[in-house]
C-alpha cells in the first residue's frame, strides 16, 4: 500500500500545508538558526558502565541524521536523553538554542516514535492520535480533522475506529508516526522504528520515511543498528561505539572512508589489510581498508595497471548471493580479503575456482588507512 | 500435544473424580438445604423452605454478614491502596532491598493463618491495648494486600513503561499522564484485586478468630458456632448455600476482567 504511487502524489499535495503550519509554530530566540539540537559533553552512567561518554553533536535544521551502532553503543540512550526520558549526568542539551537540560519531556518539543510503538492499548487509532492535541487543549474539531488528515497521510484513513490490538506490524508502526507527526514537532526521533517489521515492508518504510521527511522539513533523528538502513535513509551518520561517536559523516563517507577498524566493520564489511600484510602488499604499515566490491578477482598471471596494487592468494570461499559473487580469498602474506563481482554475466556458476591461486587487484586511491 | 487414547480416558476420569470432590459437597449443601430433616442426614426426607424463610428472619444471621460485609469492604480499601502503592514502588523503582521486600509482601499468603493470627494476637493484645473491630480489618488487610499486589504488579509489568512515556513525549505531565493512560491500563487488574481480596476478606475465619474483638461475629464464625447447635443445622446449611451462590458472581465477574486484559483491551 505504501509503493501505490497514485495514493503518494495524494500525500505529496496535502503536504505544502503541513509545512506552512509547521513554520507558525513558536519562534525560539535562535543564536545559530541552522542547529536543531546541539548535545554538548553528554555523559551518562548507569552504576559503573558509562553508556553515553561526553558526547558532542550539532543536528542540523531539517536534516536526517542516523544514530548507528551496536547494542550497548550508547545510542538508543543519547536518543533518551534529547527525548528528556534519561536525565544526563553531565553535558547539557539544547533544542534550537534553547537549554532543554532540565526540562521533563512533556515541555520538549519533540516526539518520539518509539521501539515497541507504545500506541495506547485502550485506545481506539483516532484518539491514539488525538491524545497529543488533547493535552495541548486543541479544540475537538480541529483535532479531529488534524487526526483524520494524519491517519489519511499513512493511508490509514479508514482505520480510526479500530483498536491497536486490531492492527498489523506495519500499521501499527504508522499510526506511532503519524501520533508523532500530528503535533508537528521541531524534531521527531526515532528508536528503531523499523526493527519488528519484516525486510520487505521495512525496506518501503525506510524510503517511505525519507520521502515523508524530506517534505515535512521536520528533523529527524534515527536510531538504527542496521547500516543498511543508515546508509539508505540519512543525510548524515553518526556511528557509535562504546558510548562515544566514532564518526560523523555522509554516508559515503562513512562508508567510503571509514575512520577507524570499528567504522570499517560495522558500515560494510571488515576487509582489512594489517601488519606484515599491509606491509608486504603496499609497502606501508598500519591497518587498511579496501571494500569488497573495490577488489577485482583475477588470474595469477594477469598483470596489474599503473597505480593499482595486487596481491596473490587461494580462494577459500566463492559464495553466490544472487546480484553478486562472494570471494574469500587467504592471502599467501597472510590474512584474507574478500572481493565481491557483480554477476553481470550470463555464466556465474564461479564455484570451480575454489581452492585455486588467484590475484586480487585494487586501485591503490581505495585503500584508506584506519585508526586502530 | 497430543495424547494417546488411554491417557486420555485417565485424565477425564481424574478430572471427573477431582471435579466431583469439590462440586458434589456443594450441591449437597444446597440440597441439604430445602431437606426437612433438622440434622444432617441422607437422603433427604422431604422437601420445605421453610429454613430459607427462618434464616431470612434470624437477626443473628444477618447481623454476622452485615459485620462480615463491613470488614470485608474495609480491609479491600486498605489492601487497595497499600497494595497498589508497593507494586509501583516494586515494580518500577530498583532500590536496596527490593527483593526481600517483594518476599515479604507475598508471605502472609504463605504463612498459616495460625501463625498469623497467633502473632498477631500477641501484638494486638501486650502493645496495642487489645482486640477491636480494627484489628481485625488490619488482621485481613494483611494477606488481601497480596492479592491486590500480585495482580498490579503483573500488570505493571505487562504494561511496560513506554506508554507511560508516550504519553509524557506527547506533552502530558505526571498527573494527565497517570489520569489518561496509567489508572484506565491499571483499572480491570484494580477491579480483580478487590473482587479476590474482599473474597479472601469475606470468609476468613482463622486469622478472624484471633484477631476479632469481643462480641465482633463475622459470618464465617456464625456458622462455625451453630453448625453443632441444636436445631440450626438447616439453617447454617442456607446460609451456606446462599453464600455459594453469591460467591459465584465475583469470581466470575474477576475472570472476565483478567480475561479481558489477556486480550490486550481492558473492557472498563
Amino acid at each position: 500500500m505504501w509503493a501505490n504511487r497514485g495514493e503518494r502524489i495524494l500525500f505529496r499535495d496535502r503536504l505544502p500545508s503541513a509545512v506552512r503550519i509547521l513554520n507558525q509554530g513558536v519562534t525560539y530566540a535562535m543564536p545559530e538558526p541552522s542547529v536543531a539540537i546541539r548535545l554538548r559533553g553528554l555523559t551518562r552512567r548507569f552504576g559503573d558502565v558509562v553508556a553515553v561518554n561526553g558526547v558532542d553533536l550539532d543536528v542540523l535544521d531539517g536534516e536526517f541524521l542516523t544514530l548507528l551502532g551496536p547494542s550497548g553503543s550508547g545510542k538508543t540512550t543519547v536518543l533518551r536523553m534529547i527525548a528528556g526520558f534519561e536525565r544526563p549526568d553531565d553535558g547539557t542539551i539544547e533544542l534550537a538554542g534553547v537549554d532543554v537540560t532540565r526540562v521533563p519531556p512533556y515541555a520538549r518539543d519533540v516526539n518520539t516514535v518509539f521501539q515497541d510503538y507504545a500506541l495506547f492499548p485502550h485506545m481506539t487509532v483516532q484518539k491514539n492520535i488525538e491524545y497529543g492535541l488533547k493535552v495541548k487543549k486543541v479544540p475537538s474539531a480541529e483535532r479531529k480533522a488534524r487526526a483524520l488528515a494524519a491517519l489519511e497521510s499513512v493511508r490509514l484513513g479508514a482505520y480510526g475506529d479500530r483498536s491497536p490490538s486490531q492492527l498489523s506490524g506495519g500499521q501499527r508502526q504508522r499510526v506511532a508516526l503519524a501520533r508523532a507527526l500530528v503535533n508537528r514537532p521541531k524534531v521527531l526521533l526515532l528508536d528503531e522504528p523499523l526493527g519488528a517489521l519484516d525486510l520487505k515492508l521495512r525496506e518501503q518504510m525506510q524510503v517511505e520515511l525519507k520521502e515523508i521527511q524530506r517534505e515535512v522539513g521536520i528533523t529527524f533523528v534515527f536510531v538504527t543498528h542496521d547500516q543498511d538502513e543508515a546508509l539508505t535513509m540519512s543525510d548524515r551518520i553518526a556511528v557509535f561505539n562504546e558510548g562515544g561517536i566514532a564518526q560523523l559523516g555522509t554516508p559515503t563517507d562513512v562508508y567510503e572512508h571509514p575512520a577507524t577498524a570499528f567504522v570499517a566493520g560495522f558500515v560494510g564489511t571488515s576487509n582489512l589489510l594489517e601488519g606484515v600484510a599491509a606491509e608486504a602488499v603496499l609497502g606501508r604499515p598500519g591497518t587498511w581498508s579496501v571494500r569488497p566490491e573495490k577488489i577485482r578477482v583475477v588470474g595469477v598471471d594477469a598483470v596489474p595497471n599503473d597505480g593499482e596494487h595486487a596481491v596473490r592468494g587461494t580462494v577459500r570461499e566463492v559464495v553466490y548471493v544472487g546480484m553478486s559473487t562472494r570471494f574469500v580469498v587467504d592471502l599467501a602474506v597472510g590474512g584474507s580479503l574478500m572481493a565481491v563481482q557483480q554477476n553481470s554475466e550470463m555464466s556465474t556458476d564461479l564455484g570451480h575456482l575454489r581452492g585455486q591461486q588467484v590475484q586480487l587487484v585494487w586501485d591503490a586511491r581505495h585503500e584508506y588507512k584506519v585508526a586502530d | 500435544m497430543s495424547i494417546s487414547r488411554g491417557t486420555r480416558v485417565v485424565l477425564t476420569i481424574f478430572a471427573i473424580i477431582a471435579f466431583g470432590f469439590i462440586y458434589v459437597p456443594l450441591g449437597v449443601i444446597l440440597i441439604n438445604s430445602f431437606s426437612t430433616d433438622k440434622s444432617l442426614t441422607w437422603p433427604p426426607s422431604g422437601f420445605t423452605t421453610e429454613w430459607w424463610g427462618k434464616a431470612a428472619e434470624s437477626e443473628s444471621v444477618r447481623e454476622a454478614l452485615l459485620t462480615s460485609i463491613g470488614i470485608a469492604i474495609a480491609a479491600t480499601l486498605v489492601a487497595l491502596v497499600l497494595g497498589t502503592l508497593l507494586a509501583f514502588a516494586l515494580g518500577r523503582y530498583r532500590f536496596f532491598g527490593r527483593e526481600s521486600i517483594s518476599l515479604l509482601v507475598v508471605l502472609p499468603i504463605a504463612l498459616p493463618g495460625i501463625v498469623t493470627g497467633i502473632a498477631l494476637n500477641n501484638v494486638f493484645t501486650s502493645f496495642l491495648g487489645g482486640l477491636t473491630i480494627y484489628t481485625l480489618i488490619i488482621g485481613h488487610g494483611t494477606f488481601c494486600i497480596v492479592v491486590v499486589y500480585n495482580n498490579v504488579i503483573a500488570r505493571i509489568r505487562r504494561m511496560g513503561g513506554s506508554v507511560e512515556e508516550a504519553s509524557a513525549d506527547l506533552g502530558a505531565n505526571g498527573w494527565r499522564t497517570f489520569v489518561y493512560v496509567t489508572f484506565p491500563l491499571m483499572r480491570s487488574a484494580l477491579i480483580a484485586g478487590a473482587i479476590l481480596a474482599f473474597g479472601l476478606s469475606f470468609d476468613e475465619i482463622i486469622v478472624t478468630t484471633f484477631t476479632a474483638g469481643p462480641g465482633i461475629t463475622t459470618l464465617p464464625i456464625w456458622i462455625y458456632q451453630n453448625l453443632f447447635r441444636p436445631n440450626q443445622a438447616p439453617i447454617v446449611n442456607v446460609v451456606a448455600a446462599a453464600l455459594v451462590l453469591v460467591s459465584i458472581l465475583p469470581i466470575y465477574i474477576a475472570q472476565r476482567f483478567s480475561n479481558a486484559d489477556e486480550r490486550g483491551g481492558g473492557l472498563i
